[in-house]
């Protein structure tokens, strides 16, 4: 390389000619990926059973939110009211066999419909099969959000304005996805210390989090970028940082029943639907996905998942926190921040207005 | 009856355009409405419906709007005609969009144009002086044709306008116009409207401005030019635009700066901004009598988010910012130096620079053995950690990261050729960098070692080439750095000098002349340790010329005093 710079696969100019047949060669690739896994979620949906359905209610315009779920019962109520209050008009549940009673608990809602599978979730592509699904037969031509019941979608301005003035100002830009960064958040002291009680804003106890100390790269393959850091990285996977969970997220999506999410919700087919940074300087608009994974219930879900092996990595990530075990790590440390709301995760550098004032 | 007429487009969000054109009535203006032709008749029928028997509004003949295309200014046209033949007694025309919403009290607009009966209010510029075009169109949009929509037919439209461009077709602006750009919201009198709608050549402007891009920011704005006396060159209407060129919206939260911004009337209105639409349409918005209308600090918000949106904040990589090479707008945010062989020529260097400077002084940062933060912590700011294998990951990532955690504080560093060496090419492009390097002093600590002299010999080979490279990065004509180098040799003879000047560069805080100066290591027999590289065969050339005055090692040598620098 010498005396000039080595001009990196991602961030050097790019000979064009090459690049056209690489390009309509990706492309088809890509274009075959794609339908492989619409193919592929179609064959897994004979795996879901509706046990209620309340699609017939979706209306034209309506913004909805899908999401896979465990025995995820004690966060129910806090999680259906934030987001009906953000403006979601109808939840679409996958109910991966749940024994709390979550099922009980969501009987009766009509903005709730659910389908039940006993099914392998890794199998499934942890969900993603079954969501994709639900997507093509239900959200063509709504914004749709897909979420975990343990993550909160924050956005700018999303104290003032509801999720429908960003999905307006998404649509009147031409903006078909929108990125929200996963941002783990954790209690100080022990995590068992405060037990989370159903209906409780869970970050009354998890309230902590990491500002900077994010790595990103982009995937090649998809265009993505892939974002790895914060406190699990640097407390379960420091010593491993390759395999430190992904952080990136494009939760919010105007669905096309051609689309496809390919690995959870951090990358998408057809591929410009991953453009959600600007490479030019400036930045794009986004937000943040506050992942309240860290309450009293994560040592037995730990556990449970631990002997299931459902998870990414076969759950590496419980197993790296069983490791350590009794002596219960703690992810606090003094250079913590305390979540404020969204302009501190603003300013911080989290996430970003982008042209939106 | 009022003596302003407003005419009223609308396409979308009808209740909310009800809701206005009866706030206008209500205040004494009479409403022509024009309704976009691709609204559905069932609608168009139910929303005409519920003005029945209102005679201060009326409907004018529909026409198809689509964005950048003539239908706009016929349906401003055929309203305006309307409003200027139904309604006598108007004087002022003020030409508004469904999402627009009135900020001050109908009378205060009635008042405030009554006092400048001849003025035409209308943004009206040369296209050599506009900045906001956007999308590279300027005099093309008078010279060339565009037959395609822009919006469903992109295609069309960018190879027509290229086919044009090669082969040199050029449309012929009709004599007596200058061209014009503008707000498309316009307010006008009687005799200036009148006298553009009743022009006996307008069947030719006409045809002209049918195929201009975007008519409606030019047909009013240059034909204005023929006719009015008294052109005020600004638009009534607060309409703040994006980086491509679409209006921004109005949220509830925005309500405060509205309200001090004295406009008459603001677009766009989100219309589920159901706290602006029931404060300003209510009955007592807050009195701005006579003041003039005063937008500065909406204009400085929209700019920022323009900004903000076009350049970013320099220095921040992140989900939705992630510039490529060259076009970082800042590689990092805060300036910081990287100090080279300084630690391995002084004793104490670090504690001696954090109490010169009050720089925050980190040890080898990038070191294979141990992340050398400051005071040695464990993390830092932004909870940023010292493992070495999470930073060795990400390099670049880390040291970008830690000039974002730590901006407004100064950060030094020491590195070396020992250390990774991935962010050379990041620092040496980072106009923030302050790379100081006194070339081939990584030799000292295998002079003073106690290791097998191979070993030294291996070790001294492999890091000189290592720091050779790095020079050749620092040298390159794309470093945007300030790079200093010195050989060891030039730097041993007279130091304090140009560690005065790397310090003089921190800034103010540091100015005060150096009092203490840091203490060299004891260099005695150095020399001789070079030479014995090089009778080796490994040649030590980046240390510069060092006489091997001492003679062979083993010699017995006067012990002589660590160099003390004054």
């Amino acid at each position: 390389m010498g005396g000039s710079p080595p001009w990196s696969l991602f961030t050097g100019p790019v000979q064009p000619g090459m690049d056209a047949v690489l390009s309509l060669w990706e492309s088809y690739r890509m274009r075959l990926r794609r339908k492989r896994r619409i193919l592929r979620a179609l064959r897994k949906s004979r795996e879901l059973s509706a046990v209620q359905d309340n699609t017939a209610r979706i209306r034209p315009g309506d913004i909805l939110l899908v999401m896979t779920m465990r025995n995820e019962k004690i966060r129910l109520p806090y999680f259906l009211d934030y987001y009906r209050k953000l403006g979601v008009n109808h939840f679409l549940v996958v109910d991966n066999g749940s024994v709390d009673g979550a099922r009980d608990y969501l009987a009766g809602m009509g903005d709730v419909s659910v389908w039940h599978t006993m099914a392998s979730y890794r199998r499934a592509g942890y969900g993603v099969d079954w969501m994709n699904y639900l997507k093509r037969r239900y959200a063509d031509g709504h914004w749709v959000l897909v979420v975990d019941p343990d993550e909160l979608f924050i956005y700018p301005f999303c104290d003032s304005r509801p999720l429908r003035a960003l999905t307006d100002w998404l649509d009147n830009s031409g903006i078909r996805s929108f990125s929200a960064m996963l941002i783990d958040v954790y209690p100080k002291g022990r995590l068992d210390a405060v037990p989370y009680r159903a209906g409780q804003d869970p970050l009354e106890i998890a309230n902590w989090f990491d500002s900077g100390n994010y790595s990103i790269k982009r995937n090649p393959l998809y265009g993505n970028l892939w974002i790895q850091g914060g406190p699990r990285a640097r407390v379960f996977f420091a010593d491993q940082p390759k395999k430190a969970p992904a952080l990136n997220k494009i939760p919010l999506v105007k669905w096309d029943r051609r689309y496809t999410y390919v690995s959870s919700t951090h990358a998408l087919l057809p591929r410009g639907l991953n453009q959600v940074y600007e490479i030019d300087g400036g930045e794009k608009a986004s937000g943040a996905l506050l992942h309240t994974k860290f309450l009293h219930t994560f040592g037995e879900k730990a556990e449970e998942e631990m002997l299931r092996g459902q998870h990414y990595n076969r759950s590496a990530e419980y197993k790296a926190y069983a490791e350590l075990g009794e002596q219960q790590p703690e992810l606090w440390c003094k250079w913590s921040e305390k979540y404020i709301n969204w302009r501190q995760l603003e300013i911080l550098g989290l996430m970003s207005k982008g042209n939106w004032a | 009856m009022s003596t302003v007429g407003i005419v009223m487009l609308v396409h979308t969000a009808l209740d909310r355009a009800e809701q206005v054109a009866r706030h206008w009535v209500a205040g004494g203006c009479p409403v022509v409405l024009h309704v976009d032709k691709k609204v559905p008749k069932s609608t168009y029928s139910a929303f005409k419906a519920a003005f029945a028997g209102e005679p201060m509004v009326r409907f004018s003949r529909r026409h198809r709007c689509e964005w950048g295309t003539w239908g706009i200014v016929a349906a401003s046209q055929s309203a305006s005609e309307m409003m200027l033949a139904q309604y006598p007694d108007v004087r002022h025309v003020y030409l508004a969009s469904g999402s627009c919403l009135p900020l001050r009290p109908v009378a205060d607009l009635v008042d405030y144009l009554a006092a400048r009966p001849r003025t035409d209010f209308i943004e009206s510029a040369t296209t050599a002086d506009v900045p906001w075009i956007v999308g590279g169109l300027d005099v093309e949009r008078f010279t060339l044709r565009f037959p395609f929509s822009w919006k469903t037919q992109r295609f069309l439209f960018d190879k027509y306008v290229n086919l044009q461009r090669r082969l040199g077709i050029k449309r012929r602006v009709p004599d007596g116009l200058v061209p014009h750009m503008g707000s498309q919201w316009w307010c006008l009198t009687r005799q200036t409207l009148s006298a553009i709608l009743e022009d006996p050549e307008r069947e030719r402007y006409d045809r002209y401005f049918r195929k201009v891009w975007i008519p409606d920011e030019s047909y009013y704005q240059t034909l204005v030019r023929l006719y009015s006396s008294n052109i005020e060159s600004r638009s009534l209407t607060l309409s703040k635009f994006d980086f491509q060129g679409k209006p921004h919206n109005f949220y509830d939260d925005h309500l405060q700066l509205l309200r001090r911004s004295d406009c008459f009337v603001a677009r766009k209105i989100w219309p589920h901004a159901e706290r602006l639409y029931s404060t300003f349409l209510g009955d007592n918005p807050d009195a701005m009598k006579g003041t003039e209308p005063n937008p500065g600090k909406i204009d400085r918000i929209f700019a920022k988010a323009v900004e903000r949106r076009t350049r970013g904040r320099p220095g921040l990589y992140m989900q939705s910012r992630m510039p490529a090479n060259g076009s970082e707008n800042g590689v990092t945010c805060n300036p910081y130096s990287m100090f080279q062989g300084f630690s391995e020529l002084f004793e104490n260097f670090e504690d001696w620079l954090t109490q010169a400077t009050g720089a925050k002084v980190h040890g080898h940062l990038f070191s294979p053995d141990a992340v050398e933060f400051a005071d040695r912590q464990t993390l830092i700011n932004g909870a940023l950690c010292d493992s070495t294998s999470l930073r060795d990951y990400n390099p670049k990532a880390f040291l970008t990261n830690l000039i974002w955690n730590t901006r407004g504080e100064r950060q030094c560093f020491q590195f070396g050729p020992q250390d990774n060496q991935a962010i050379n090419w990041l620092v040496a492009r980072d106009p923030n960098a302050q790379v100081s390097v006194i070339s081939g002093a990584w030799a000292v600590p295998l002079f003073r070692s106690n290791k097998n002299f191979s070993e030294l010999r291996r070790e001294a080979a492999r890091l000189q080439q290592i720091e050779a490279k790095h020079i050749e990065v620092l040298r390159s004509r794309h470093v945007k750095a300030r790079v200093r180098i010195w050989t060891m040799a030039e730097f041993v003879e007279s130091p304090m000098e140009p560690i005065q000047t790397i310090l003089d560069e921190f800034g103010a805080q540091t100015q005060r002349h150096l009092n203490t100066a840091p203490t060299m290591v004891d260099l005695a027999g150095f020399g001789q340790f070079l030479q014995n590289l090089k009778n080796q065969g490994m040649h030590p050339y980046l240390m510069g010329d060092f006489p091997a005055e001492q003679g062979p090692l083993n010699m017995p040598k006067p012990s002589r005093k660590p160099y003390l620098v004054r």
